[in-house]
């Protein structure tokens, strides 16, 4: 048996959550005072070695999670998960059936958890939120022109508040990269800000699409740049771009919200998003969280896993772990 | 607050390996009891009997080193070097296919993690055996002339901080450039040498070309100071690094001496902080600072003191510590009570000279021989735990202002194995390195090893390198006929 040396060692204290719109939290109330400003915040953040962010997260891919921890991960992993279909030809049956699978992920077993949201275009998420009427399950949406962002802000704008009235809990909005990568990110964040405030009460999920970023140093700023700017959540990708969410960059942004909740107080949930297809994937994500911010992020509230295809994985490995058998794959719904 | 996501036990099986009550020594390609009195391997762990194993006296040192000269003379002198590299080609597959039960046995016997055996220690070995069995008909292409020659009978002396690796890095050269080898494990870490002998046979090795002896400090002088040996190769301790310079002086002997180290890791302002600090965890916690090259000073640029270390702290606590056969172990044993005795006192010594003792909160495994990672701040460059060869967990923070000054601190050490450098500022990690006296430079980066790069050191850390093209040398004499 082994343990940890000091299991306090990445616990924090109450976090904050929220504060007024469009200032970032003290001690950074000042940065976005002018475009040089901010772009000498961001540049100053300490860099990212690529080759050794990837060596600590296969360090960590090696954990061995067996038996209980397992169980408990794939537990965890599903009440995680933000079921996600967002294709052209969506429609209310099949978002009628994916919410189905997500108030009731194992037809055969009642005390499976259920996910936590289910993630749709916002033109539907009219039929998700009927669907899911009474569980507690989320309805998240995509907006801002999800998922290459480009449009005019008003038409951005205009998707958010379309998608909040239509019963959108959640917006998953994406980042200017256009003008990210060009430098103007005064403009990014003044774009985040107007999309937090016409969410309302909804949570913003802010997408940085790291697949066009590449770089671990623009996955860091753009982290930072999304939370000074008032995201709840920061997540890797719209799931259309490939790489999509990579251990490296999750690693990243776990450490970015690490950073910015000591030194604001505040907490940002993570979302990693598309390419995260089995469980070993899901709970290699876990151990990430696990030994990178601790038990605070370790729930629906403060990190997301965004897939489709993952969740009938992580069914068939809770089959097995029950039943001592691998079933087939009839043995999860095909949705 | 405890962790909501607790890890289930994962332990290694110890099946895979046949452990056998006692083990006798391995010469002329047969196991053969040894004279001297049988030592006990335990697993310090657990500080559990694991075996007895036999001592070698001047006896069965002449016998394995009369093995080893028959063996250079009649067959592995003369065969032809493709021949020769086939047998290391073998060796090094055999390696790889029992890579498990190497890391078991390395696992139990040392009381390092097994995910460091499993996926540095036994790779390692085999991958410098597949590097230097590709060299074994290559040598005219070496740059020591159009046809260097083997020296002999090469006896070797290696450490128990890596046993089967610090063999690898000693047998296969030996091996690969024609000589034949009488090797003296560690002590208290002879098991995987042991099994290693098999493989030999397994390989259809000529019986003489390695030939075990263990034993303790005695077997070890009677290898070195036999007449009939041509090459000696240590790493070790420095003190016995020198006490073996003193015997090897005034006879026919080459030497090679990898000894101890007080590496420096310097991190600068600029540096990429959160891998900064996995590089000083490996540096320092890596196989418990059971390493020569180990980071064991960090030298961290004043502005950016607090930061590193509090990031540090943070990241010591959230290390796994307990049976090293666990696969989410990441620190293991201390070998042995000898070298706990040894940290301690240092550590002590570091107490009394007032620098500030850190150790994560948490206990320790009841049996066994451990000991908490430590981190010393406020240490000035005058303490012994500065200066001296600490061997274990234990790091000593030092803090420097300008690029001039981490330069003149990182050299003021009587060693000079090795030094890391940590900055997103290439022309300065070019400047940097070029000035560091130390064998083995890292740059964001530490701990890493590779058999095509020569290691080694500079003033007390010794001399010779291991591994490269330069790694030959040592057992080669140029010839230009």
């Amino acid at each position: 048996m082994t343990h940890v040396l000091d299991p306090d060692a990445l616990a924090g204290g109450e976090p904050t959550v929220g504060g007024p719109a469009g200032t970032p939290p003290d001690p950074f109330a000042d940065v976005t005072r002018s475009d040089a400003a901010f772009r000498a915040f961001l540049h100053g953040l300490p860099g990212v070695d690529a080759v050794g962010a990837q060596q600590r997260t296969a360090v960590l891919g090696t954990r061995s999670i067996k038996t209980t921890a397992k169980a408990w991960a794939i537990d965890t992993a599903i009440s995680m998960v933000d079921l996600t279909t967002l294709e052209g030809s969506d429609t209310p049956g099949k978002v009628r059936s994916l919410a189905a699978k997500a108030r009731r992920p194992d037809p055969e077993d009642p005390s499976c958890p259920t996910v936590a949201a289910v993630c749709v275009y916002g033109d539907l998420a009219d039929v998700a939120k009927e669907a899911l009427a009474g569980t507690g399950i989320k309805v998240a949406a995509v907006a801002t022109a999800f998922p290459s962002g480009r449009a005019s802000r008003a038409v951005k704008l205009a998707d958010v508040r379309d998608a909040v009235a239509n019963g959108a809990d959640e917006i998953d909005m994406v980042i200017d990269r256009g003008a990210f990568l060009a430098g103007r990110y005064l403009d990014v964040f003044e774009e985040i800000v107007a999309v937090k405030e016409a969410c309302g009460p909804a949570h913003l999920k802010v997408i940085l699409e790291t697949g066009e970023l590449v770089t671990l140093d623009n996955a860091r700023r753009a982290s930072w740049l999304a939370m000074l700017a008032g995201g709840d959540f920061i997540k890797t990708s719209t799931g259309k771009i490939s790489p999509a969410a990579t251990l490296p960059v999750c690693l990243v942004m776990l450490e970015a919200v690490r950073d910015f909740r000591a030194a604001t107080g505040r907490q940002v949930g993570v979302k990693p998003a598309g390419g995260i297809k089995t469980t070993k994937d899901a709970v290699k994500h876990l151990v990430l969280i696990n030994e990178t911010v601790g038990s605070d992020w370790l729930s629906p509230d403060w990190f997301r896993l965004g897939a489709s295809s993952l969740l009938n994985d992580l069914l068939l490995q809770r089959q097995k772990l029950r039943t001592g058998h691998y079933s087939g794959p009839d043995h999860v719904s095909v949705d | 607050m405890t962790s909501l996501f607790e890890y289930a036990p994962a332990l290694e099986s110890r099946s895979i390996v046949d452990l056998r009550p006692s083990y006798g020594l391995f010469v002329d390609g047969e196991f053969t009891e040894g004279t001297g009195t049988p030592l006990k391997t335990l697993n310090p762990a657990t500080e559990e009997v694991l075996s007895e194993v036999a001592t070698a006296s001047d006896a069965d040192v002449d016998r394995a080193v009369r093995a080893a000269r028959r063996a250079f003379v009649k067959t592995w002198g003369p065969m032809r070097p493709a021949d020769r590299g086939k047998y290391l080609f073998r060796i090094a597959r055999l390696l790889q296919e029992r890579a498990r039960e190497f890391a078991v046995l390395e696992t139990l016997d040392n009381g390092k993690p097994i995910r460091e055996s499993r996926d540095v220690d036994v790779p390692l070995a085999a991958a410098h055996f597949f590097y230097h069995a590709g060299w074994a008909d290559k040598l005219e292409h070496a740059g020591l002339g159009s046809a260097p020659r083997p020296l002999g009978v090469a006896g070797q002396v290696i450490p128990w901080n890596f046993p089967l690796m610090m063999l690898a890095w000693k047998i296969a050269p030996a091996l690969a450039t024609g000589n034949t080898v009488v090797l003296k494990p560690a002590e208290t870490t002879p098991l995987t040498a042991l099994l290693f002998a098999e493989v030999c046979q397994q390989a259809d090795l000529p019986p003489g070309v390695v030939n075990i002896v263990t034993g303790a400090g005695e077997t070890g002088r009677a290898v070195i100071s036999h007449p009939d040996v041509d090459k000696v190769a240590f790493t070790g301790s420095t003190e016995v690094g020198r006490s073996i310079a003193r015997t090897v002086a005034g006879t026919h002997k080459r030497l090679t001496l990898e000894l101890g180290g007080k590496a420096a890791n310097i991190v600068f302002d600029d540096a990429p902080v959160d891998q900064a600090v996995e590089g000083i965890v490996r540096g320092i916690f890596f196989n418990q600072g059971h390493v020569c090259c180990a980071g064991s000073r960090l030298l961290v640029q004043e502005s950016v003191h607090d930061e590193v270390v509090a990031a540090l702290q943070r990241r010591i606590g959230t290390l796994r510590v307990g049976d090293p056969l666990d696969k989410n172990t990441d620190l293991g044993a201390i070998n042995s009570a000898p070298q706990l005795e040894r940290i301690r006192e240092l550590v002590d010594a570091g107490d009394a000279e007032g620098a500030h003792r850190w150790q994560p909160d948490g206990d320790l495994p009841a049996r066994g021989y451990w000991f908490k990672p430590t981190v010393f701040t406020g240490v000035s460059s005058a303490h012994r735990i500065a200066r001296d060869e600490v061997f274990g967990p234990v790091l000593s923070v030092l803090t420097f202002r300008t690029p001039d000054e981490a330069v003149a601190k990182a050299n003021n050490s009587t060693y000079g194995l090795s030094a890391g450098v940590w900055s997103e500022k290439g022309s300065r990690i070019l400047s940097i390195t070029s000035k560091l006296r130390a064998g083995v430079v890292w740059a964001n980066t530490f701990n890493e090893f590779d058999p095509t790069s020569p290691f080694g050191g500079y003033k007390q850390s010794g001399y010779g390198r291991e591994g490269g093209r330069q790694g030959l040398a040592a057992y080669l004499q140029e010839d230009n006929r």
